[in-house]
């Protein structure tokens, strides 16, 4: 599954980035495989959303939300 | 000796520089790019330079503000690279922070960690090992501090003044990725060093942090009702019809007592002064031309003071959050909602606004469009056609000429939002789009910053768009004032002398617009009516357009002054009347119709009328290619949406 599946406020885990431009990005920005995530609230439609990483929130697209494999 | 502040963007950098330079701080520019340089000499300490750099997550450039960083640290030949560097790190964000520490210990700069918000941390129950830090991370000393209370800045500077460059056993946290201060080229994919950067960090974080990972709710509740699909918005739009109102009408008095002052200056000038050619320049061309620069500093700074509160508090993020998916089909930013919404009032604030979109095309697309959107100088134009062309009729419960400038209005945001379409295939850009931004806590805004960020919006203004509004002002006063030989002196002298008291004023009247007719203004504006005659326009309207080109208001005057009557057309009807009656020589209809009305206001709506617009698109891009490319784009939207209109309407 995709991290832009996942159901608000269910946990998971990072297992792995696709290769893209924004690889890098999204590892400097703390999201890297084996980190605990979790989708806290959402735009209205549903784009972008907000996740919760070790305490503080990220926002991300929909498209690049599709790009992080989680368990 | 050079010193240069580096941190993630919301690490509170911009408080520490403000503390650290005061009122000392500059604004100047690197060479070749539109990203400002602020720096500025160690309070008590001219021998220290403090550079503040660009807030960025990665010595990996994403943006052109981020790529700075990169050539300054890691460029050891670059004018601006740092004998030591201070690391601002949110505590609260200790591992994330710490990358890019990493790095830039990793490129062999000397680092000071200046660490920030140790209140949050208390709350949060973080707890560092200070020693343990400094020995495991190799740093030039640490400093915990309170950025927003000023607390403990003192020690940080001390540590400044007090830090001597010494040749240390220096080995890097992670080994491989960075060769003599430079990116190793054969290094492999940043994402994989990121990664066993974060690795290492965590693995010494074991040995001097602390967690008891208490999550803050208030924020994440207050972040729901925030991006609430029905109360969120509404909160926006409330707020975003307060900044309207704030620059439409707040500043409506402070505007006026700066024109009252610049006009009475001009005229103590005149009175004053010995009568000539000089005494003329400064009190008609100068001091007016200072005024129009003057008059947009109550606007600007209102505009900025409220960008700064939605920036400072954090809920700049959250409207980016809740627009960017609206925005983005327009090729546009969350953040590009604000400046195209000031733009109704003016243009040149929230050209200026537009600062605060990180990628540079949005931004460029933003600046593009944002003057098609119908400011406050369109609505006395838009008002005195209405009145002379619009019957007065009502639909239903509308009356028509309400409708018309509702119109006008809308037709500015319709037309705004297709360019943003046709730019958005234009304008190349390497940079990717992206949205993974962070989402700051909620902070009360400090008041001491905002006086920084003022001061600095203005002068930049004042300085640099101010200049090139000046010499524009200069050189259509003198096209206004004087004509080639003695034409102006020939036209005046077949008005008819006043006999009586009485027609003093109309004589004066007759001669300003003689002269305005006569001067190169004037012969420029008969030169181009065969090309505006498609449109439905005369001479007279030929030499408003020219006139108004220093601001779009200055077409009310020009049009009071060409037919002799007075400009105050709410009080005095005599300039409608004027214009109703007012008949082409040739075909004997009137000139101002419906057609040729609702031509000239299309005309108003699209064409770039605004020199001091201009001015500050020159100065954000840095260029004159975009001021250029935005002049030509609308001056032919507007001569040919204006052609259009009069062809189709004209009976």
């Amino acid at each position: 599954m995709t991290l832009d599946q996942l159901p608000v406020n269910q946990p998971a885990k990072i297992q792995r980035l696709a290769k893209t431009g924004l690889t890098s990005k999204l590892v400097e920005m703390g999201l890297y495989p084996g980190k605990d995530i979790k989708v806290i609230f959402k735009a209205p439609l549903g784009d972008p959303l907000a996740i919760d990483v070790d305490g503080y929130t990220l926002s991300l697209r929909k498209s690049e939300a599709s790009q992080i494999e989680i368990d | 000796m050079k010193v240069a502040l580096v941190g993630n963007p919301n690490s509170g950098k911009t408080s520490i520089f403000n503390h650290l330079t005061g009122l000392n701080q500059k604004v100047g520019n690197y060479p070749g790019i539109t990203v400002d340089k602020k720096f500025g000499p160690l309070v008590g300490q001219k021998d220290v330079q403090i550079l503040d750099l660009p807030g960025t997550y990665s010595i990996y450039p994403k943006s052109q503000d981020e790529e700075i960083v990169t050539q300054v640290l890691g460029d050891k030949k670059h004018e601006d690279h740092p004998d030591l560097v201070i690391m601002v790190v949110d505590i609260t964000n200790l591992e994330r922070n710490l990358l890019l520490y990493s790095q830039i210990h990793d490129l062999g700069l000397p680092t000071i960690i200046a660490l920030n918000m140790m209140d949050l941390a208390e709350r949060k129950g973080v707890n560092v090992n200070i020693s343990k830090l400094n020995e495991l991370f190799q740093t030039q000393g640490t400093i915990p501090l309170n950025a927003r209370k000023g607390t403990h800045i003192d020690q940080l500077k001390e540590a400044i003044s007090n830090f001597k460059p010494v040749e240390s056993k220096h080995s890097p946290i992670v080994e491989g990725e960075f060769i003599d201060g430079k990116v190793n080229a054969n290094s492999g994919e940043q994402d994989v060093w990121a990664e066993k950067r974060y690795t290492r960090i965590r693995q010494m974080l074991k040995f001097c942090l602390e967690k008891t990972d208490e999550k803050t709710s208030k924020t994440l509740r207050f972040d729901k009702l925030i991006t609430h699909p029905i109360l969120g918005y509404a909160f926006f739009l409330a707020l975003l019809f307060i900044i309207f109102q704030a620059i439409y009408a707040w500043s409506e008095w402070p505007m006026d007592l700066i024109d009252s002052v610049f006009i009475n200056l001009s005229q103590w000038t005149k009175s004053n002064l010995p009568e000539g050619v000089l005494t003329n320049l400064i009190a008609e061309g100068i001091i007016p031309g200072l005024g129009g620069v003057v008059i947009f500093i109550p606007q600007i700074t209102l505009l900025f003071a409220f960008i700064f509160i939605m920036e400072e508090s954090g809920y700049m993020a959250r409207v980016v959050f809740i627009m960017d998916r609206f925005m983005r089909p327009f090729g546009l930013n969350g953040r590009s909602v604000v400046p195209l919404m000031s733009g109704v009032a003016c243009a040149i604030p929230a050209i200026m606004a537009t600062r605060t979109i990180d990628h540079w095309k949005e931004r460029l697309i933003t600046i593009m469009v944002t003057p098609l959107m119908s400011c406050s100088a369109r609505l006395p134009v838009y008002t005195l056609l209405i009145a002379v062309v619009v019957p007065d009729t009502s639909i239903g419960f509308f009356n028509l000429k309400g409708i018309v400038l509702m119109g006008m209005y809308l037709i500015g945001i319709l037309a705004a939002f297709l360019a943003s379409i046709v730019f958005r295939f234009i304008i190349k850009s390497r940079q990717m789009s992206f949205l993974i931004m962070e989402l700051p806590s909620y902070k009360i805004p400090r008041w001491n910053n905002l006086t920084f960020t003022l001061i600095e919006k203005v002068k930049v203004f004042v300085w640099e768009a101010g200049k090139v509004i000046m010499a524009i002002s200069i050189v259509l006063w003198v096209m206004a004032s004087y004509g080639p030989s003695d034409r102006m002196e020939k036209a005046v002298s077949q008005i008819p002398k006043p006999q009586t008291e009485e027609e003093v004023e109309q004589y004066e009247s007759q001669v300003a617009s003689a002269n305005l007719a006569n001067s190169y203004i004037g012969i420029i504006g008969h030169g181009i009516e065969p090309v505006i005659r498609p449109l439905g326009y005369n001479w007279q309207i030929g030499i408003a357009l020219i006139t108004s080109f220093a601001a779009r208001e200055v077409f009310v005057g020009s049009m009071a002054t060409i037919y002799s009557v007075g400009e105050d057309f709410e009080e005095d009807v005599s300039l409608i009347n004027r214009m109703k009656s007012e008949i082409n020589p040739t075909t004997g209809s009137p000139v101002y119709t419906l057609a040729s009305g609702l031509s000239l206001m299309i005309f108003y709506a699209f064409a770039m009328q605004c020199m001091s617009t201009l001015a500050i698109v020159l100065r954000e891009t840095k260029s004159w290619k975009w001021p250029l490319i935005q002049l030509l784009y609308m001056s032919g939207l507007a001569y040919f949406s204006a052609l259009f209109v009069y062809q189709i309407m004209q009976p």
